[in-house]
């Protein structure tokens, strides 16, 4: 980077932090109370405003040019790498290793950490299995669901109501919250299917709100905005466990649930049916031109993902005994939409990677919990403009061709 | 009948303002065929900038009208700049994107303004001071039409009325109608595609503007959050009205202003909002084009 | 000579693969096509020409699904089993019916490979669901390496084997048109229909785009329908020619007889022309 360049994005950085600072001044310094009629004025933030945006605003026009030069370059060369963290993490002689490794951990970590951080890391593993499902649906099949919620939702009612009338334990819903999902993604997906891209969005965001406000205003059925408590945690052929047995059984239940989950990603990932989600995803007139049923296969993607969801449901409502419709925003639906993007759009390691990011920090770094939205906002943000295809980019299997019995 | 007349003139005093903020997801859809996520956000943040003005002008004992007034000035201008600045920052660089992109970039963008505000402000609601004025004519019509919904009416008319004219006779106007159209044409005949899609953004964003300071006056709180749910409301009136078609963001308001008017009137009042998301999805589905709207066909 | 190619008795040359009777198509008061007979038979190379915006490509898509014609009766011929009336078939469908076609503005899967975009012509051919992908039983791994051979094959019939595991939109543009040739003939189709398949390629690619037509049609037992403005090409390999003009066909015989066609002269070389 030249210095001449370096100094027009300075003087670039200049005028964006003025700009900003003038733009943000009136809601970060002054601070109104109308009944008692009095103003206050937080100078500070000014100072903080204009600093920090003149930093951040001359990351963004240095990164900016690197974009622009990087895009002309494609335009010509064909190369493209991954992150250095992929890169890193795929190679084959650290792969291995590391992935044992990481194994040994996730199955040694309840007796090492105490109930709290076995907990948060439950929660996370549920994010995996949130975002892995997001990822058939709009990862590999370019479906984007903004009310993927709404299926996490009914696998936790389907728990929470059949446990609360009918005493039915974990393992006996377990299956159901699955049929429950897979029943209502086709339910829901079937009148939406149809619809493009933009207009999918938003209408699976309808369904979503459609669910929640039913949830909270169906007081007889659902219980309403109280929602329901006294959940039974998962047993084991009757014996019912205490707090700390329950969390640890947990832990691992969620272990066997997202393995089970990466491997069923992987092997569609690279069948009949994943190609055919992915020709979806990029052109549909060819994809329908070629023989596939679109309608089929989006449904077979959007029910796919909403059964993960509704699994993770009836996860969530053991895990925490007690639910009600706020669990079940669009905010959700927004975070999980955001572990997807930021770890890479259908790619297995960066969804998890993805969902360990966005869930474990905020917890890690608690003196910027108050600011998590506001990142994960910013994150979606920046990750579209500057790295679309996310920390690890989607690669195809390479196939190794039979010479011999090949033409 | 003077409750169907209450519910006449509510829903249509609602219905104007989701116009308001309709205009500005359909101009911008019209012109980059993109759903402005943040919209809504902006029509928030034009309230809370209605708010800080008025807290200080009140704070100095300035008179109700003229606060509205420097009010509702001060937060169009401000929501204008904000407009601007989401599409420069989340927008313009992923224009040449798949759709998706900056569609994901829009949701990020309004949960960052919205958190902002929270962070800023405060996350608590905040009184908003009533700043319309009680007029003395409008006492006999109190029973079914109060003085702030009868100026949030005609304050909305004379601003849909005045966009009107700006898009027909003006230069930018025209330009804007021809970029909606065919946006590589435009280039070529000398239009200023950055020009036109900014002043698109500013347009609208002030248009909602305007909205968010009658509804803080009229509903006397705001919160951070009011711009999600005004936002997808507003989203609603304008495919319902036919995405892309101006006076079809005006229908598309209105009809759903007075849909949710007489439905929470006349049925029930707790699903009031389940009304708008049930009628967007109805239409999606069954007429995307909406009432006004084009059916529009895709080049194989 | 098409009896010849296919080896088909005298009886059934006559029998079309594609047969379309009195086409018309309107968009709203616009009419994109009046009154199109339009006769494939087997074994031929058929070519559509005619002026820019002469309805050609709606054309294709009002017999391959994506329009459905507005009169008219659009009949295809597969190898088994009768003829069935396609006016409105779904898009897929034609497909696995036996018609395949390629893009004018080629609609390629950019992420996808070389390889795995032939592949995906198989999938119309082959029937592993969700269930089967997962467990991978024997079946399926048969299944896949079945697929997959098959798609090398066809990659190695257009030249473009050794950029199999290449992602498609890194392609050169000649390698991509060939690679939707392929991909179209991975689903197996009796008719194969070519939208601009030359189209931006200097002379030598086109001679060899021909030659590769040419060798396709005898392979593969293939009718091809084309469209194409490359007139040299075109008159040197097809069978037959059709000429359309807003929406109609004005011409229409061996490549001869109708660049004898005064009609078609004054189509493409406009009224008061020398021939």
């Amino acid at each position: 980077m030249s210095l001449a360049n370096i100094l027009r994005h300075l003087k670039q950085a200049l005028v964006a932090s003025v700009w900003l600072s003038f733009l943000t001044l009136p809601i970060m310094v002054i601070r109104v109370d109308t009944v008692e009629q009095t103003v206050t004025w937080r100078w500070m933030h000014l100072a903080y405003m204009a600093g920090g945006s003149f930093v951040l605003a001359l990351i963004w026009y240095i990164m900016m040019e690197r974009r622009d030069q990087s895009q002309a370059k494609k335009d010509l060369e064909t190369v493209e790498r991954d992150s250095a963290l992929a890169r890193f993490l795929s190679d084959p002689r650290l792969a291995r290793p590391l992935m044992a490794f990481g194994f040994l951990v996730a199955v040694a970590f309840p007796w090492f950490f105490s109930l709290y951080q076995t907990n948060i890391l439950i929660s996370a593993l549920i994010y995996v299995v949130l975002g892995l499902g997001l990822n058939i649906t709009v990862g590999l099949a370019g479906l984007l669901d903004l009310g993927y919620v709404a299926f996490y939702a009914v696998g936790a009612y389907t728990y929470a109501l059949l446990n609360h009338h009918f005493h039915l334990g974990f393992w006996a819903v377990l299956p159901l919250g699955a049929v429950m999902g897979a029943f209502f993604g086709i339910l829901l997906g079937f009148p939406v299917l149809r619809l493009r891209g933009d207009y999918l969005a938003i209408v699976t965001l309808g369904f979503g709100q459609i669910v929640r406000l039913v949830l909270e205003n169906w007081g007889s059925f659902s219980y309403g905005p109280s929602g329901i408590s006294n959940i039974d945690r998962p047993g084991l052929f009757g014996i019912a466990y205490s707090v700390e047995q329950a969390t640890t059984y947990m832990y691992y239940i969620m272990l066997g649930l997202v393995l089970l989950t990466i491997f069923v990603t992987a092997r569609l990932k690279d069948s009949r049916i994943g190609r055919a989600w992915l020709a979806l995803r990029e052109d549909e007139i060819a994809c329908q031109a070629m023989g596939i049923d679109n309608t089929r296969a989006k449904l077979m993607a959007f029910s796919l993902g909403a059964t993960l969801a509704a699994l993770m449901g009836v996860v969530f409502a053991a895990k925490t005994t007690f639910i009600n419709p706020a669990s079940f925003t669009f905010m959700e639906s927004a975070m999980i939409l955001a572990i997807v993007v930021l770890g890479g759009m259908g790619s297995v390691l960066g969804v998890i990677l993805g969902a360990f990011l966005l869930m474990l920090l905020p917890e890690y770094l608690r003196a910027f919990s108050e600011y998590r939205m506001l990142i994960f906002g910013a994150t979606m943000v920046l990750v579209m403009v500057f790295r679309p295809e996310g920390l690890v980019r989607a690669k195809r299997k390479v196939y190794k061709i039979n010479v011999e019995t090949a033409g | 009948m003077e409750y169907f007349l209450q519910l006449f003139f509510g829903g249509l005093s609602r219905g104007s303002v989701y116009a308001l903020i309709a205009l500005g997801y359909t101009m911008v859809y019209g012109i980059i065929e993109l759903i402005n996520f943040a919209h809504g956000e902006i029509y928030m943040i034009g309230a809370f900038m209605g708010l800080i003005v008025a807290g200080l002008l009140t704070a100095l004992g300035w008179p109700a009208l003229s606060i509205l007034a420097i009010a509702l000035v001060i937060s169009v201008l401000y929501s204008a700049a904000y407009g601007y600045t989401v599409e420069k920052i989340a927008y313009k660089p992923l224009r040449n994107a798949p759709r998706l992109a900056p569609l994901i970039s829009a949701i990020g963008m309004s949960i960052l303004l919205q958190n902002y505000i929270m962070l800023a402000q405060t996350p608590d609601f905040l009184p908003f001071p009533r700043l319309i004025p009680e007029l003395s004519f409008m006492d006999r019509f109190s029973n079914y039409l109060g003085t702030s919904d009868m100026f949030i009416i005609a304050t909305s008319l004379v601003v849909m009325v005045a966009l009107t004219l700006f898009i027909k006779f003006t230069r930018m106007g025209k330009a804007m109608r021809a970029t909606a159209q065919n946006r590589k044409m435009a280039m070529l005949v000398g239009v200023n595609v950055d020009q036109v899609i900014s002043a698109t953004f500013v347009i609208g964003s002030s248009l909602a503007a305007v909205g968010g300071v009658l509804i803080g006056a009229h509903v006397g709180q705001i919160n951070f959050a009011i711009g999600f749910l005004a936002g997808i409301k507003a989203f609603t009136a304008a495919v319902l009205g036919g995405i892309g078609s101006i006076p079809g963001a005006m229908l598309g308001g209105l009809v759903l202003g007075w849909a949710e008017s007489f439905a929470t009137g006349y049925i029930s009042s707790d699903y009031e909002d389940v009304f708008a998301f049930l009628l967007l999805v109805v239409i999606l589905i069954f007429r995307p084009a909406g009432l006004l709207g084009k059916q529009r066909a895709q080049k194989v | 000579m098409a009896q010849e190619m296919t080896g088909q008795n005298a009886g059934d040359a006559a029998r079309p693969v594609l047969s379309v009777r009195n086409v018309g198509m309107n968009f709203g008061g616009l009419r994109a096509l009046s009154e199109v007979n339009l006769d494939v038979l087997p074994g031929e190379v058929v070519a559509l020409i005619g002026p820019n915006g002469a309805g050609k490509t709606t054309f294709f898509n009002c017999i391959t699904g994506i329009y459905t014609p507005s009169e008219g009766e659009v009949t295809a011929y597969p190898k088994t089993g009768k003829p069935k009336r396609i006016n409105g078939m779904r898009t897929n469908l034609v497909c696995e019916l036996g018609m395949a076609r390629t893009f004018q503005n080629i609609r390629l899967f950019p992420s996808m490979t070389a390889l795995e975009n032939v592949m995906i012509g198989r999938h119309c051919r082959t029937k592993t669901g969700i269930l089967g992908a997962v467990l991978r039983g024997p079946s399926t791994r048969r299944e896949e390496q079945e697929v997959v051979d098959k798609s090398y094959e066809l990659l190695s019939k257009v030249g473009l084997e050794k950029l199999a595991n290449e992602y498609s939109r890194n392609l050169p543009y000649g390698a991509q048109r060939r690679l939707e040739i392929a991909r179209a003939l991975a689903t197996e189709p009796f008719l194969l229909l070519l939208d601009e398949p030359a189209a931006g390629m200097n002379p030598q690619e086109t001679e060899e785009l021909k030659q590769m037509v040419i060798r396709i049609r005898e392979e593969f037992k293939v009718s091809v329908l084309l469209i194409e403005h490359d007139m040299k090409m075109v008159m040197s390999l097809s069978d037959r020619i059709y000429v359309m003009e807003y929406g109609r066909i004005i011409s229409t015989g061996t490549p001869k007889e109708v660049s004898e066609d005064p009609q078609v002269i004054r189509a493409y070389l406009g009224e008061d022309s020398d021939a």
